[in-house]
């Protein structure tokens, strides 16, 4: 499993239920039932890996974030999960909403577009920038809303949504998670990963 | 065309309830048989059973040679030791439905007149419903001792009886596999069923359903039945595949007149469900066709919930793990997905996965390794959380 599959598993408390939303080959999903005893589920949007999760024994389900969350009741999951995927949702603010509708606590990671490679190449470059995380060109890529953390931040703050925990993680997740400076975690973080509450009160 | 006798004098294991069964039209209909079949061994602990809910015209021989046609069981490349219902580890249970002809009470079966006389039902058969057929396969799992199956699989029809399983029983069935199916028989199959009874009732043969009193069966309005059905049950692509538009010389055969005449050659597909159509009426009674495809047309789970289908299952514990193919416009894949976002709100514990396939509806029942391996994962996954070793 990776490591920001493990950090996000760390933030998940045992025997609660998961809705993984995008949950690919259904790491996460097996470590959370076997190792946290959590009634862990997935939706994938790719048939072959939701083939391949429940020919493991794994409850996935066809979908995908923009479609299927809105026919789960509320209060339905624990955490709701949305690894690498927000950027290339068609409404990140609608999925983040049902996510904490459905959800009591919507656990989030992204790419990091304020790092400060992109940055540095859109300013001597001129052009879009190409990483190994942002690695297609522009009229090719699934990622259509992409978001730094201060944008994030400030969507949160706008949607009334409690941070709980963040961290910025490297893209391979080779070194430790970093906590420290929300400000240089938007330079030199390469992905970032959110524990996000309801707000308090009614919803809309 | 004197073959319905020797169908009716086959013997099949069977269990008779004489207190018979409370049916949903209001008729009580007793005694009721019902005839089985079983693979496997039951555990001492009776947790490792699992019922096989048979399609339209199957019937309980899933996985050893058909008493009739001789051929191997419907789903014999599914069922049996080390293969995806895996009969070294479970115990499948599969009963001929209500109102089918192979052993369990029907519309061929004897009733006894007001005078003391005894004949076949025929179309005083009771309507049934697809929870009918599931109460009856309830009466013989309580016979067999079994309190809670660990999983009930169907395809098509069986699907229909799996939702209905999982509805009427939801402390019973531990996981749920429908397969091909829908949550409601949709306009159109109602469509295709009705072409397909009208056919019959437009045989000579048919008698007004008397037909055993001619010692006849109205066999080409069942032909054309199959025919037709058969062709909904494949895929153009399929068709093409295994067909084209290869014709099929054969002098003397294939209608009116020789070399030159209107139907003087006949296309492979032609003879292909001609084919279909004249072993289908060696095996099926025309009376249950009637009987078993009106059930379908009266499925509809949102039927008594004011059309929402997820009220049946609201608070379920059930595992579900529903399996559509990309080429199956019978029970297409968008009625699969209806079943599922239903069961999404009601938070239930849902897989749904479409195979892709190019064999039409009938893919169920072929050789796809994705769905091979989608049944065993499910069932294995099952068994792991129902604490089955």
């Amino acid at each position: 499993m990776r490591l920001d599959q493990r950090l996000i598993a760390g933030m998940i408390r045992p025997r609660t239920r998961v809705l993984d939303v995008g949950s690919g080959d259904g790491a996460l999903l097996d470590y959370l039932f076997r190792n946290s005893g959590c009634d862990a589920r997935g939706i994938e949007i790719d048939m072959k890996e939701v083939t391949r999760s429940v020919a493991h024994g794994l409850p996935v389900m066809h979908g995908d974030a923009d479609h299927d969350l809105a026919h789960y009741p509320d209060n339905a999951f624990d955490y709701v999960v949305l690894q690498r995927t927000l950027q290339a949702v068609e409404r990140p603010r609608e999925v983040l909403r049902q996510m904490l509708r459905i959800g009591r606590y919507a656990i989030v990671s992204f790419p990091n577009f304020g790092h400060w490679r992109l940055r540095l190449q859109l300013l001597t470059r001129g052009r879009m920038p190409m990483t190994s995380v942002w690695s297609r060109p522009w009229y090719d890529t699934p990622n259509i809303h992409p978001c730094t953390i201060l944008d994030f931040l400030t969507l949160c703050r706008d949607e009334g949504y409690g941070v709980q925990q963040w961290m910025a993680v490297d893209e391979d997740g080779e070194r430790a998670p970093w906590r420290r400076s929300i400000r240089l975690a938007n330079l030199f973080g390469e992905q970032a990963l959110f524990l996000l509450r309801r707000k308090d009160g009614p919803r809309p | 065309m004197d073959n319905a006798i020797p169908a009716t004098s086959l013997s099949h294991q069977s269990v008779t309830f004489a207190e018979g069964l409370p049916l949903d039209c209001g008729f009580h209909l007793a005694p009721v048989d019902v005839a089985y079949r079983t693979y496997g061994t039951l555990s001492p602990a009776r947790d490792n059973a699992i019922v096989v809910c048979h399609a339209l015209t199957g019937d309980q021989y899933v996985a050893d040679p058909h008493p009739l046609t001789g051929k191997p069981g419907w789903w014999s490349r599914m069922v049996g030791p080390g293969l995806p219902i895996d009969t070294d580890r479970f115990f499948i249970i599969c009963a001929n439905v209500l109102g089918g002809c192979m052993g369990t009470t029907g519309p061929r079966s004897p009733r006894t007149l007001p005078d003391g006389t005894q004949e076949p039902w025929g179309t005083d058969f009771p309507p049934i419903t697809i929870r009918d057929m599931v109460r009856a396969q309830k009466l013989l799992v309580g016979h067999l001792g079994i309190t809670r199956l660990l999983a009930v699989v169907g395809g098509s029809m069986g699907g229909m009886q799996v939702l209905e399983w999982a509805a009427t029983y939801p402390e019973c069935v531990f996981a749920a596999l429908p397969i091909a199916t829908s949550p409601f028989h949709s306009a159109q199959n109602i469509a295709f069923n009705e072409v397909s009874r009208q056919a019959i009732f437009a045989d000579p043969q048919w008698h007004g359903g008397r037909y055993w009193e001619c010692g006849e069966i109205p066999a080409r309005g069942l032909a054309v039945a199959r025919m037709m059905a058969h062709i909904t049950y494949l895929s153009e692509a399929a068709l093409t595949r295994k067909f084209g538009r290869r014709v099929r010389h054969e002098p003397g055969k294939g209608g009116a007149g020789g070399p030159g005449a209107l139907f003087g050659e006949m296309f492979e597909v032609e003879s292909y469900l001609r084919h279909q159509g004249s072993t289908f009426v060696r095996r099926f009674d025309a009376n249950s066709y009637l009987t078993i495809t009106r059930a379908m047309d009266y499925f509809d789970l949102g039927a008594e919930h004011d059309g929402d289908m997820s009220h049946p299952f609201a608070g379920t514990r059930t595992r579900f793990c529903i399996v559509s193919f990309s080429s199956d416009w019978l029970f297409p894949t968008s009625q699969s997905r209806l079943l599922a976002r239903a069961l999404n709100r009601v938070a239930a514990n849902v897989s749904f996965v479409e195979i892709e396939s190019d064999k039409g509806h009938d893919a169920f029942l072929l050789d796809e390794p994705d769905f091979d391996r989608t049944i065993r994962g499910f069932l294995c996954g099952a068994a792991e959380h129902a604490g089955i070793a």
